[in-house]
């Protein structure tokens, strides 16, 4: 009984398919971009490519949407009403460029540092700072600053990188996975795929998380621990396992500086003559270098040093953990997890480091000579990022999270956490902050680096911070990735000076990506008694009607993703991989239908205008056509390019001439390029021969450089020395308690409740995460997306639902001790009790985005952002203490503490900002269509 | 489910309009001429408008010739075909009637036969569905049923038939919402078989919608009538429906108290058959925690 | 034809693992993508800038809270589109024999040149899995992918629905449940797949596996087994130490 309708069952999918690099976050997956009549009519994840292997998220396959989104800006623009109003013209490219360099060049010639560019979700950064940098101002970075600078740092001074970017647990191989901190996180597809691939395998994850959505709802253990206390957590942990000596002293002895010699005096490492630290072989009791051929440096040592007992950096670890201020008992209360379960979770992280141990049968040479025949696995592994980063302790968490993977060594070993090339990379090979100005010159060098002590700071003669947003100064020294969240108040106060134009991409920062959004709104729309705004230009480039557009005085339309070149670079943040290095291009695949142009371009003409060296030839010619052409002939040092593939004659990987071919080549290839490492390079990177030298030959290191991980600080402990009054840097006084606390060379733990007192007014903490089909995303408008997360409701534990009196759809006034909002509440169990959170960056400013003014994103949507000031309470002592970490100025949004009432509905949630006039008015009712061919 | 304005209509006037005419077919009253005609085109007027009615909410009414096609399995499909044999039939008899003073009393036995057959396939379009706990009973083709012989009784103007009737239509109705409304629970559909994440329901509710905004199914099933509305309705309901006209038939005969006894009826009927799809509970709404 | 064949050559499906979808809506998205630019009609979404945006999904992703007695609550994501039930209620109401289930695969599909839009299939299905589109007025239902499981177009590791091909924590699967040999079917097998609403008789095709169980550890022995203390103080440490380092 065959009645069926006839079907076609192989339909022709494309005409076409191109493939290039997703941008709807930060993951930077591959993609298929299937076009029918020259038009974009779906879009895959591609199958061969190292990030993603051809899975997509939500976001990747919403692109469609963002391509056609009527939220593009259509041509550059002039405002003509007041700031804020979102009142322009349209002009020229011509006229735009000519009223940027109109701007610009004065300053240039005479204080470069009265620019301030900063970028947001940049993923050219190695190209921005590149055109900063040459301008001359000091004042440049991206969006670290407020994302995950704790993590990043933390990492890099403690083993050479991080999670994320840097590296990723070995999925092939952990048994027990663990996650600390904010579920929907970056690495969004890998991670997924993680998950997958270790269930399959029947292996354990645990999340420790306030919330438990998400990664923590698949999680098969759970610790709702109460935010800002995870390091208490992870020093009870490190408590626990010491006591038990389960921790892998062969590891500790022969990869970190725990057998090194701290100098009693000083408390700084005890080195040679060659500025290499000391150890004492255990086998012939030599003190000597700690990269000494055959030594096994000895974890018990002790030296007698100028009439003093020098031991060793393991002594101090010892001391400092094994003391009883550390027992699961006694830091239960505070973390809001009972002992038992935390011995619970040391037991099974002792259990399958230490009896799971396995070995793959691969040889290799350490940097001591020492020839392994297998490679030594410990199966557990750990991922975190901005929820353990974006609070004040911060910085010293992250430390403890790293030294406790350090602890059990499980990092670079099979089944513990593997780095992604150009990554390890110590703290020590990277650059240092560079901030000298000169007028009319170029930066002595690239702004944003590590320091390795008070010598290091970006301070002028006065020791007053050289930087708008104080990056690298005392109140924040170890700031790597500068304090972008800073820029708009410093500015607005003229502290440590003022500034002529603003100049920004991509950076909500007059919504979403501020603290205090209502106060940057005013700082941003102010004028001074003259009646000039107070901070006098704003340039700002997007592509979308975002909120930031109605704050600019010009405005340099950007392209979307799939309509421009880009390189996505192992010089910046590559897309490496733990078996490969990998960099890739994003090329138009179709060509825009508006007046717009892709930034980075812009910014080559620009700089090309200004007789930026750099961007001109001798003769004063643009020395490039646009970015496609500075990525192929652009060269960082002789031979190194932004991108690594198919350079010289096609062949050449990492270092090679410059290929004029070299993106077609890319192209061909899917749009990216891997470089694999052999197998005996794959795992003890750090430490193997012959990864060292692989990385050389591709061009990642000049020379091999083995470092030992950092349990012990010695550039934190340089910090506090100083504090202490030791030195010719001196912090200013008012700063030496917080530096002697805060810079410990070993993790601590400090309450990142500031001055609030813990029986405040303010009792419940306030979270946010964005959800995973919007993670990272400059794309909340999409038709697709909004559909998914139209509104965010704050989400309430059933305790404080009890005890209000509320019922999920009622209305609360939310305050802190900055300012109140009002908004719709839900009951959520799976949570930790004192803790309220929301979706971020749901809720939208009336105008933007080409919504409706009526949507819900505007109506019942809201930002958490209101609640958080850029600075801390009052505590009395005459002085504003910043909202952030003060070792490294990321910026301390979990920290944030609120109180709730029960209150009626109004009518929208509050606070509720006028209608700003959207330059692309508003989407079209429907959307029903086809690309047909 | 949501109370479309086009099926509260349409099974109102159809279901009036098939039992006027099944009365009228087996010759009560057995007027001809002018009066026959009038009987007649008020039962055609409801019966035809109800059914064009009920292709108000078809997304694509200029296909509905398509519906015609599945009489072996759907009860939709039925309907069709038996509404037109019985306006056909009915229609042959009518002619007779008014115009030749003829009773084609086969013809008309078949037409009311028709006529009652399309209101019990109507009812089966609801009663069918396991996915609406409180339709899926044998008293909803007993409800549509009885409502429409009753009404067709009144319509018809046999007060003597139309008394008993309407009496027994609302005791059936008011059986018909004690059952109906211990139904989903009886049904033993929830949240619990629903999702099979624990054996009770007690333990799980709905923590998000998978979208923030609303969709075809929640506009379509996730109606919700508070339960103090719902119980002052159905009173309203039975008094209009049943015992307005009862006392109406009961007082000394007039045209305007007939006419007021018709009316009371329609309009009792309407809130009735409003509470009908108003207050059914489809087991999707479980998805959504909207129950 | 609205009856249903007595017996398909196949019955393929999906089998959702509910331990492992993280609910970050790919699939949704991805289904969207695929069938507006596929089979029949455009997925559309009404008022896509306003207050109100309606549009239609194949494919949504639900979320539960789970509240045992004696453990903490915990979130489900919950994937449910088309079940492709063996005894499927919506394609007998169908008037019009738009609905259909494949004779050679038991794919449930609608014929949109013969749907009139009644949403009586809608009303019949438990699931959900039907939506009428608000702008083309015809039901849209998954088509597990039927123009890419057969589409010689495609390769053939894509000859997969899109939802499975874009799923990143390889949530879903997909393959035939009638043949007990097959991946699918031993997976059901291995983790105890249930069928959702099994008292509504539509014999799902499609399968759930449930969430392995949660919160063991809180079982894990007072005692910590593997945390026999060696010291609780920096002597006894070193002693130990010295102790262990000569074992090395």
């Amino acid at each position: 009984m065959k009645d069926q309708p006839y079907l076609e069952t192989s339909p022709k999918v494309s005409d076409e398919v191109k493939q290039t690099t997703c941008y709807m976050c930060a993951c930077r997956c591959g993609i298929n971009v299937h076009l029918k009549d020259g038009k974009v009519a779906y879009i895959e994840g591609n199958k061969d490519h190292p990030v993603n292997q051809g899975v997509l998220c939500a976001k990747g396959s919403a692109g469609i949407m963002q391509v056609n989104a009527p939220s593009r800006l259509e041509s550059p623009m002039m405002r003509v009403g007041p700031r804020g109003s979102g009142e322009f013209k349209k002009i020229s490219w011509d006229e735009a460029l000519n009223l940027a360099v109109e701007w610009l060049k004065p300053l240039r010639k005479k204080a470069p540092e009265k620019l301030a560019f900063f970028t947001g979700r940049d993923q050219s950064q190695s190209f921005t700072s590149y055109f900063a940098q040459m301008f001359g101002t000091p004042n440049y970075a991206a969006h670290g600053g407020f994302c995950s600078v704790n993590m990043a740092t933390a990492g890099i001074y403690t083993m050479g990188g991080a999670f994320w970017e840097f590296g990723q647990p070995d999925w092939d191989y952990t048994k027990l996975f663990i996650l600390f901190g904010v579920a929907e996180d970056h690495d969004s597809n890998p991670i997924k795929m993680g998950i997958g691939k270790i269930k399959e395998r029947g292996a354990k994850i645990v999340g420790v998380n306030p919330i438990r959505t998400g990664y923590n709802a698949v999680a098969d253990e759970w610790l709702g621990v109460t935010p800002g206390t995870d390091g208490l957590l992870i020093l009870s942990l490190i408590n626990v396992l010491i006591k038990a000596g389960k921790i892998d002293l062969e590891y500790l002895a022969k990869y970190t500086n725990a057998p090194v010699f701290i100098d009693p005096g000083t408390g700084l490492i005890l080195k040679d003559k060659s500025e290499k630290p000391l150890v004492k072989d255990r086998i012939t009791g030599k003190v000597c270098a700690f990269d000494t051929k055959g030594i096994y440096p000895d974890l018990n040592a002790t030296y007698r040093v100028r009439g003093a007992t020098s031991t060793t950096v393991f002594h101090e670890i010892i001391k400092k953990y094994i003391s009883s201020e550390y027992d699961p008992e006694k830091v239960a209360s505070v973390c809001g997890i009972s002992a038992q379960k935390i011995r619970a979770l040391a037991n099974e992280i002792a259990k399958v480091a230490f009896e799971e141990e396995f070995e793959l049968p691969i040889e290799w040479t350490d940097f001591r000579g020492e020839k392994h025949t297998s490679m030594k696995g410990r199966p557990v592994s750990f991922h975190s990022m901005r929820g353990i980063s974006a609070h004040s302790n911060g910085f010293q968490t992250c430390r403890a999270l790293h030294i406790l993977q350090i602890l059990l060594g499980t990092v670079e070993v099979p089944g513990g956490f593997r780095f992604k090339p150009p990554y390890p990379k110590p703290s020590s090979i990277h650059p240092k902050p560079h901030f000298k100005v000169t007028p009319d010159a170029p930066l002595d060098g690239p702004h944003l680096g590590f320091v390795h002590g008070p010598e290091d700071l970006a301070l002028d003669e006065n020791g007053k911070p050289v930087r708008i947003d104080k990056a690298f100064s005392w109140e924040n020294p170890m700031s790597a990735h500068g304090l972008m969240h800073m820029v708009i108040s410093n500015a607005y106060a003229g502290d440590p000076y003022k500034i002529d134009t603003l100049f920004m991409y991509m950076a909500n920062m007059s919504w979403n990506s501020s603290m205090n959004t209502s106060g940057v709104m005013k700082m941003l729309t102010d004028k001074d008694e003259k009646g000039d705004y107070v901070i006098p230009r704003i340039i700002y480039s997007d592509a979308y009607s975002s909120e930031m557009v109605a704050y600019a005085d010009l405005i340099l339309p950007d392209t979307t993703y799939l309509e421009r070149h880009d390189c996505i670079s192992l010089l910046d943040r590559p897309i490496s991989e733990a078996d490969g290095a990998a960099d890739a291009i994003r090329w138009p695949v179709i060509e825009p239908d508006r007046d717009v142009r892709g930034f980075q371009s812009v910014l080559v003409d620009l700089g090309a205008r200004l007789d930026l060296p750099g961007f001109i030839n001798e003769d004063g010619s643009a020395k490039y056509k646009d970015y496609a052409d500075y990525i192929i002939n652009h060269l960082r040092k002789p031979d190194i390019g932004p991108l690594a593939g198919f350079r010289g004659d096609g062949s050449a990987v990492g270092r090679g001439s410059v290929n004029p071919k070299q993106l077609e080549s890319y192209i061909e290839n899917g749009g990216f390029y891997v470089a694999h490492i052999p197998e005996e390079a794959k795992y003890f990177k750090p430490w193997n021969n012959a990864y060292q030298n692989w990385a050389v030959e591709l061009g990642l290191y000049d020379t091999p450089t083995p470092y030992i991980f950092n349990l012990y600080s010695e550039p934190m402990r340089k910090f506090q020395l100083a504090a202490e009054g030791f030195g010719e840097h001196q912090p200013p006084d008012h700063l030496r308690d917080q530096l002697k606390a805060v810079m410990s060379p070993l993790p601590i733990w400090y309450s990142n409740e500031g001055s609030i007192e813990e029986d405040s007014e303010y009792p419940i903490h306030a979270l946010t995460q964005r959800p995973m089909a919007m993670y990272h995303s400059w794309g909340s408008q999409n038709a697709w997306l909004r559909q998914i997360h139209g509104l965010n409701p704050l989400y309430v534990p059933t305790k404080i639902m009890r005890e209000h009196n509320l019922k999920t759809g009622d209305w609360v006034k939310l305050s802190s001790t900055h300012n109140t909002i009002i908004v719709p509440v839900a009951e959520m169990a799976s949570l930790n009790e004192n803790t309220v959170w929301t979706w971020n960056a749901i809720g939208k400013r009336k105008g933007a985005w080409a919504l409706d003014p009526d949507a819900p994103e505007a109506t019942k949507g809201f930002l958490l952002n209101h609640l958080i000031h850029e600075l801390q309470p009052s505590k009395g002592d005459g002085l504003r203490w910043s909202n952030s970490d003060p070792v490294t100025g990321q910026a301390a949004w979990f920290d944030l503490k609120v109180k709730l009432e029960k209150t009626t509905a109004p009518k929208e949630s509050q606070p509720n900002f006028g209608e700003i006039k959207s330059p692309v008015g508003t989407g079209p009712k429907n959307i029903s269509w086809k690309v047909r061919n | 489910m949501h109370p479309a304005p086009s099926v509260i209509i349409f099974t109102t006037l159809s279901g009036l309009g098939f039992g006027l005419l099944a009365f009228l077919c087996l010759g009560y009253p057995s007027a001809g001429g002018i009066v026959g005609f009038i009987f007649f085109a008020v039962g055609f007027t409801l019966a035809i408008g109800g059914l064009l009615s009920s292709t108000f909410h078809l997304g694509h009414p200029e296909r509905a010739i398509k519906a015609f096609s599945q009489w072996k399995s759907s009860w939709l499909s039925r309907e069709a075909w038996l509404s037109l044999f019985a306006l056909a039939l009915s229609g042959i008899y009518a002619l007779g009637r008014i115009f030749f003073d003829i009773d084609l009393a086969i013809i008309g036995f078949l037409s009311a036969f028709f006529c009652v057959a399309t209101v019990f396939a109507t009812s089966m379009i609801y009663a069918q569905l396991k996915t609406v706990p409180r339709w899926n009973s044998r008293i909803t083709p007993i409800t549509f049923l009885t409502f429409s012989i009753a009404g067709g009784a009144l319509l018809a103007g046999q007060i003597s038939m139309a008394l008993p009737l309407l009496a027994l239509s609302g005791v059936i109705q008011i059986v018909s919402w004690i059952s109906g409304d211990k139904a989903f629970a009886k049904s033993g559909t929830n949240l619990a078989t629903a999702t099979r994440l624990t054996s009770n329901s007690n333990e799980i509710r709905s923590f998000e919608s998978p979208h923030t905004g609303t969709n075809y199914l929640l506009q379509e099933f996730a109606y919700r009538v508070g339960r103090k509305h719902g119980a002052k309705l159905r009173i309203i309901g039975i008094i209009l429906a049943f015992g307005m006209p009862i006392i109406f038939l009961s007082i000394p005969f007039s045209h305007l108290i007939a006419l007021l006894a018709v009316i009371s009826h329609i309009v009792g009927i309407f809130v009735i058959r409003w509470l009908f799809f108003a207050q059914a509970e489809h087991v999707v709404g479980l998805y959504y925690g909207k129950r | 034809m609205t009856l249903l064949p007595e017996k398909t050559e196949k019955k393929l499906g999906l089998v959702i693992d509910l331990d492992t979808c993280v609910g970050c809506h790919a699939c949704v998205v991805s289904c969207k993508g695929w069938n507006t630019e596929n089979y029949g009609a455009p997925l559309s979404d009404e008022n896509a800038f306003g207050a109100n945006p309606v549009g239609s999904f194949l494919n949504r992703i639900h979320s539960y809270e789970v509240s045992p007695a004696d453990k903490p609550a915990h979130l489900v994501h919950f994937p449910k589109s088309c079940l492709h039930c063996e005894n499927a209620p919506c394609v007998t109401v169908c008037p019009t024999g738009a609905s259909y289930k494949r004779v050679e695969d038991g794919i449930v599909l609608v014929n949109e040149s013969d749907c009139i839009g009644c949403g009586l299939c809608a009303w019949a299905c438990p699931y959900g899995a039907r939506e009428m589109d608000p702008v083309e007025k015809v039901m849209k239902k998954c088509t597990l992918c039927v123009d890419r499981i057969y589409n010689e177009n495609l390769p053939e590791e894509d000859q997969v629905p899109s939802c499975v091909r874009t799923c990143p924590a390889g949530a879903r699967h997909f393959g035939d449940l009638g043949d007990p040999n097959s991946d699918v079917s031993i997976l059901v097998e291995e983790r105890g797949g249930t069928d959702l609403m099994p008292e509504q008789g539509t014999l799902p095709v499609n399968k759930y596996l449930p969430p392995r169980p949660k919160n063991q550890m809180d079982d894990t022995d007072i005692l910590a087994p593997y945390l026999e203390p060696i010291a609780d103080e920096p002597d006894g440490f070193f002693k130990w130490l010295d102790k262990t380092l000569d074992g090395i």
